[in-house]
């Protein structure tokens, strides 16, 4: 284990995996955090949905998506239009550098030095923060969660609450240190501070940047949910609002947002809605006294295109970002969300991410799952998770030569020997003479069975094999 | 995902048992229980010799191309149309669920598909297609049952199990914390992640052994051999096994020990 | 070739199948049909849940609940608009009566008068475009008599909602005032007030947005 996974499970790049979740195992307090958040936001989800027909829910969301997902091309140039018809700027970006540059290109001709930044994850993805920072704008996060994350100088470990890895004692060691409050466990007191101390950056930041939950073609409207009331201030009180999102955002119609709306809060957190449902269709009017002069949109392809060319890979694309799955997932509850080293982690991150940054960058993501399924049973538009995973570990060892690999950085965890050795397993299970005679031996001669069986035998003691196999006994019936 | 609706065969002449290599290995007690099982509900039991493993190892591996090698042996297997009896979430869910798709684009495709449709999960198929009546013949006793990821969610099975155990007069029931959530086998994940999976029996093992009972049971043998795995290596005061060697043992009025979790060594 | 047509080539060359676009059925989002006195039952119910206040009047008796809320809460200033029913109706009540706060009449644009509606202004006043139901929430549409933050930066909001205008839920009311014809420059549904649990999970309440929600329901 090196020297900065043993410091924090916080800070280190994704190929190390493996010591970075060993650290937070062995972590009391990221145990305990997680543990209590999770089953907290499982009960909430579960109590929100009572008295619905969920299934038929979760099929109205599947289908929205769908729907969306297979018409998206001249979804996003209906959206474009509605959009600039409406007075807002459309921009489109190949990748996350050049969304940045997008950004910051808006903001030197606005010669804007402090951007104010409501939630989003594609601004993550992006990297938009350090961007602009390395370039001489300053550039603020004003939700709590975000906030905190930024003082810490981290990266968000779970995709709704981005502070969810710290307790409140953490929190308030943390602001006392970087903002000066009193160290307190009141968290009235604590939320005070955050709020004086942002609400002077809302005024005078010259531009907000936010992300988008739902992008709506019909009537080129950008959908924001939020609890807080940053998100109102970001995309209201500064001059000039950047609104950035993936292309797969987009939907056909206003009224899917009602479907989608319903599934995402109560999916997320257990709320029915937010305190605020946040709907832009455009900059200040001539005749209104305020909201931004300028409001533009970034569409940020950054890998999805690539996805979007496969009929089974495309359903990742259908992703609300609600975190559902990550609240379920017993991996994700156990080695907290910056074990993963990226961006999106758990369920949803394993199978976006290798998309992203390649399955050469990403190899343990695939692999890092018990295929239980409490993913796929939560997500609120059905996303196959545990199917896709098979897939990626398929791609990831070039396992089939039906269907050849295509996915960035496939067959990187192919090796040698793993192949030779489930091609050995093949050939013998292929050929029932053989496999009873090797099982039949294996269970003559089991007292020669090794004790030590490598991460087994670390925590269980080894399988016992049977003295006669079923195979035999049931021979010895017949006779 | 589970089927919604599953339209169950009445019951067979005939069935199919597809043992598991698991079950082969390690648990043959457990593969005679079921069979016993549906013999005493008057069903004739056929063995097919050639069977050896339904593929899932090596797909939940991405070696597809291996794994298609297998499976396609096993579809040789069933060539009436009895229903294929499988004591297993897991496998049964690798076969019913998986089977078409990995046949996709082959030769096989109608074939796998249709042998897909004729898997059952066996305690699934004694309750719902046999409709068995268990009568028991045991001590009182306590057992808390551990459902299987895959008999949860793949095969639509969670209440299979405590319905039978309900039938058990003298059995008492007990559900542990967090049932639903993952015992930390996962196949090749408890040997590629081992402190995750670690982590997850640790803490399955301790719901368990907090319900107070001293007995679990489940049906299927990588959760059992994780979970019990754990909790002998670690003198936890919780002992399992599968769920058809509980219930033969519990209603055969031989007194006939199958043991638990495999003859004396 | 540009980022869009790179882009819109890529989505529209695709390798793969045909993509299938599912009809989508919204007949799960129905609730039954509730009377005006059920909705507002659990209009009020989800609101209070979650913070919000609800008074319920008459078109007579609102202004004097609303001044016998904001005394108590020692209010000086109270924001309103040039041309709402709401805003004309308070500023005749002002001239007859000394137990409102001082109005300020929202008729400039914000840059000139930033600072002082950061923090001089302890209540703003709103009306509504109705509200829902299911989840407790005002629908607002700020528009350029009613503008934005009015809603939005003092630490009280007061809305004005009619009974009659309760709907059951969000798909209800979008599709009975036609979202879909035109949407303003911002539409919002304010279900509260401004919360976070990003510290442990515990609720705080009054962030960014106003710390109190004030629901004043005429009957």
């Amino acid at each position: 284990m090196t020297d900065t996974a043993e410091k924090s499970p916080h800070q280190i790049d994704v190929k190390e995996f493996h010591p970075r979740a060993r650290a937070a195992l062995h972590n009391p307090q990221i145990r305990q955090n997680f543990r209590k958040a999770m089953d907290g936001l499982m009960s909430k989800r579960t109590a929100a949905f009572e008295g619905w027909d969920l299934e038929t829910l979760r099929d109205l969301g599947a289908n929205i998506r769908k729907r969306a997902l297979a018409n998206l091309p001249d979804l996003l140039e209906q959206l474009e239009q509605k959009l600039t018809e409406n007075g807002i700027k459309v921009h489109w970006a190949v990748d996350a550098d050049e969304a940045c540059k997008i950004v910051r290109d808006i903001c030197v001709a606005r010669d804007a030095k402090s951007v104010i930044k409501g939630k989003s994850m594609v601004s993550e993805e992006m990297e938009l923060n350090h961007y602009l920072q390395e370039r001489g704008i300053e550039a603020l996060e004003s939700d709590l969660g975000e906030y905190i994350v930024q003082l810490a100088d981290e990266t968000p470990s779970h995709i709704i609450m981005p502070a969810i890895h710290k307790n409140t004692e953490e929190i308030s060691q943390l602001l006392h240190d970087k903002t000066g409050t009193n160290l307190s466990h009141d968290v009235n007191y604590l939320t005070a501070s955050a709020r004086l101390q942002l609400r002077e950056k809302f005024m005078n930041a010259d531009v907000g940047v936010s992300g988008v939950n739902f992008a709506v073609a019909e009537t080129g409207t950008l959908c924001l949910v939020e609890n807080e009331g940053n998100g109102r201030m970001t995309t209201t009180v500064p001059p000039c609002h950047i609104a950035v999102t993936g292309i797969e955002k987009v939907v056909p119609s206003i009224e899917d947002v009602t479907g989608l709306l319903a599934l995402l809060t109560r999916s997320a957190t257990g709320q029915h809605i937010t305190t605020y449902f946040n709907m832009i269709s455009g900059p200040r009017k001539a005749d209104e006294l305020d909201g931004p002069e300028e409001v533009h949109l970034v569409l940020v392809d950054n890998g999805r295109s690539s996805i979007y060319q496969d009929d089974q890979l495309v359903d990742t694309l259908r992703c609300i970002r609600c975190g559902a799955c990550m609240n379920h997932c017993p991996v994700y509850t156990r080695v907290g969300g910056h074990a993963y080293g990226t961006t999106y982690p758990g369920p949803i991150g394993k199978i976006l991410m290798p998309h992203l940054i390649g399955l050469d960058e990403g190899r343990h993501l695939p692999s890092a799952s018990s295929l239980c399924g409490a993913c796929g049973e939560v997500c609120p538009v059905k996303i196959p998770i545990p199917d896709l995973l098979v897939r990626l570990r398929q791609e990831s060892v070039d396992g089939d030569k039906l269907h050849p690999a295509r996915v960035r950085g496939h067959g990187a965890k192919r090796n040698t020997v793993e192949a030779m050795i489930w091609k050995g397993w093949g050939l013998m299970h292929s050929r029932p003479g053989f496999y009873r005679f090797g099982t039949g031996i294996a269970a003559k001669f089991r007292k020669l069975q090794p004790g030590s069986l490598g991460g087994w035998t670390q925590y269980r003691t080894a399988p016992k094999l049977a003295p006669k196999t079923l195979h035999q006994r049931m021979k010895e019936r017949q006779q | 995902m589970a089927d919604p609706i599953k339209v169950y065969p009445s019951k067979p002449e005939k069935v199919y048992f597809y043992g598991t290599c698991l079950i082969d290995l390690f648990y043959p007690d457990a593969g005679m229980a079921g069979i016993q099982l549906l013999e005493r509900e008057g069903i004739e039991v056929l063995f097919p010799e050639d069977q050896t493993c339904c593929g899932q190892p090596a797909f939940t591996s991405g070696y597809h191309d291996d794994a298609r090698a297998v499976a396609r042996s096993q579809l040789d297997l069933f060539p009436e149309d009895w229903p294929i009896v499988v004591p297993s979430g897991s496998c049964g869910g690798m076969m019913r669920k998986h089977y078409p798709d990995l046949f996709k684009d082959t030769p096989d495709d109608v074939r796998a598909a249709e042998i897909a449709g004729r898997v059952w999960e066996l305690t699934d198929f004694l309750l719902n297609a046999c409709h068995i009546k268990l009568k028991d013949l045991g001590e009182p006793a306590t057992v808390a049952m551990h459902t299987s990821c895959s008999a949860r969610r793949e095969m639509g099975v969670a209440t299979v199990g405590p319905a039978l155990l309900g039938q058990l007069e003298n059995v008492e029931l007990v559900e542990q914390v967090r049932a639903e959530e993952c015992c930390g086998f996962g196949g090749t994940f408890a040997i590629r992640h081992p402190e995750i999976s670690g982590a997850m029996v640790s803490e399955k093992v301790g719901t368990l052994v907090d319900t107070g009972a001293r007995d679990f049971v489940t049906t299927d043998c990588g959760c059992l051999m994780n979970i019990d795995g754990y909790a002998e290596k670690n003198q936890q005061p919780i002992k399992g096994q599968h769920i058809l060697s509980f219930l033969w043992q519990r209603t055969n009025a031989t007194g006939e020990q199958t043991g638990k979790g495999g003859d004396k060594q | 070739m540009s980022a869009r047509d790179t882009i819109l080539q890529r989505l529209r060359h695709r390798s793969g199948g045909e993509l299938t676009a599912p009809a989508c059925d919204f007949s799960v989002l129905q609730r039954p049909d509730w009377s005006t006195a059920e909705k507002l039952d659990l209009f009020q119910k989800m609101i209070e849940s979650v913070h919000g206040e609800v008074h319920r009047t008459s078109e007579s008796a609102w202004v004097d609940i609303l001044a016998g809320l904001l005394k108590s809460r020692g209010a000086q200033t109270l924001l309103v608009s040039r041309e709402s029913q709401v805003g004309r109706t308070l500023k005749d009540a002002a001239s007859s009566r000394d137990d409102l706060p001082d109005l300020l009449v929202y008729d400039e644009a914000i840059e000139h008068w930033q600072q002082e509606l950061f923090n001089t202004v302890d209540v703003g006043i709103t009306s509504t475009r109705g509200g829902i139901a299911e989840t407790g929430s005002l629908i607002l549409w700020p528009s350029a008599d009613e503008p934005r933050l009015m809603s939005l930066v003092p630490p009280i909001h007061v809305a004005v909602l009619y009974a009659s205008e309760l709907y059951s839920t969000f798909h209800q009311a979008m599709l009975a005032q036609r979202w879909h014809e035109r949407m303003p420059t911002n539409a919002l549904l304010i279900s509260g007030p401004s919360k976070t649990a990003d510290i442990e999970q515990t609720l705080a309440y009054g962030v960014h947005g106003p710390k109190e929600l004030i629901v004043l329901v005429i009957e």
